[in-house]
């Protein structure tokens, strides 16, 4: 026996909203799409443990799925920051408003 | 007893590295530990009976995407010079995390583990068999739709990094 489903979802919670603290207050876009990756590996424990909690392997295939789109979602994120920062000199969200109205 | 010792240190363990993730000045740092934060999680997996999916998370997220990460980082932020060379100073520390982690290795190769089941992994939805059957029989169309989906950030990626000519 584990130990009960609600500390593995408690802590999902936890890890879902230190990643939006990170979204929210750091200006390094790199540690800004870090923190969404935390995110998303915080759903990943939450549909593994729903998984395990009722006995349906559903909740790993859909994990298998996120995985698998975070990895292609990073590759193409990580190419546009690159491409953008590459022109700028510095490396600060606050800095790309150019279309602010 | 030990399921729950098992689950709180893990737990501790990746909110503080979480913490660490954000809080940290320096970005190398904060890929690390998001490493740190991804292998905890990868041992929670574990306790769940998804064997599987730990070992993707672990050769996938932190050994693929967070290396791209890195690679990333390093080419963006601005370099500062090391200093002379400080590997001499840490190989104490090298050698001696190598050799614990070969003496682990070694003892797990030669007794075979504890003998007992993995935490939590007689119920639970059976393992791998189990996902590889509902992958390729209920989720196919998903499945090979996520290779299209590759295929297409690949592509995105050769796309965006080509220089303006």
């Amino acid at each position: 026996m584990i130990a009960p489903t609600s500390h593995y979802l408690i802590l999902s919670a936890v890890l879902f909203s230190i990643g939006v603290v990170g979204v929210l207050v750091r200006k390094n876009p790199l540690v800004i799409f870090m923190s969404i990756e935390m995110m998303l590996n915080a759903a990943n424990l939450a549909f593994v443990t729903y998984s395990y909690s009722l006995g349906k392997v559903g909740g790993q295939v859909l994990a298998f799925f996120v995985m698998t789109m975070a990895a292609a979602e990073v590759v193409v994120g990580l190419a546009i920051i690159s491409s953008i920062f590459r022109i700028r000199a510095s490396i600060d969200v606050d800095d790309v408003s150019s279309l602010k109205g | 007893m030990i399921e729950t010792a098992y689950f709180a240190s893990l737990a501790t363990l990746a909110v503080l590295f979480a913490i660490g993730v954000i809080v940290s000045r320096n970005t190398v740092h904060s890929a690390l530990f998001m490493v740190a934060v991804l292998f905890c999680v990868a041992m929670l997996y574990l306790s769940l009976a998804a064997e599987f999916l730990a070992v993707v998370q672990i050769t996938v997220y932190a050994g693929a995407i967070m290396v791209l990460f890195l690679f990333i980082i390093t080419m963006l932020t601005p370099t500062k010079e090391e200093g002379p060379n400080r590997l001499v100073n840490r190989l104490p520390w090298a050698v001696l995390l190598a050799t614990a982690f070969l003496v682990g290795v070694s003892l797990m190769i030669v007794h075979g583990g504890t003998g007992r089941p993995p935490v939590g992994a007689v119920d639970g939805a059976g393992g791998l068999p189990a996902l590889g059957g509902e992958l390729f029989t209920r989720y196919l169309l998903p499945f090979e739709l996520t290779s299209l989906l590759l295929v297409v950030a690949m592509v995105a990626a050769l796309v965006l990094g080509k220089r303006r000519v």
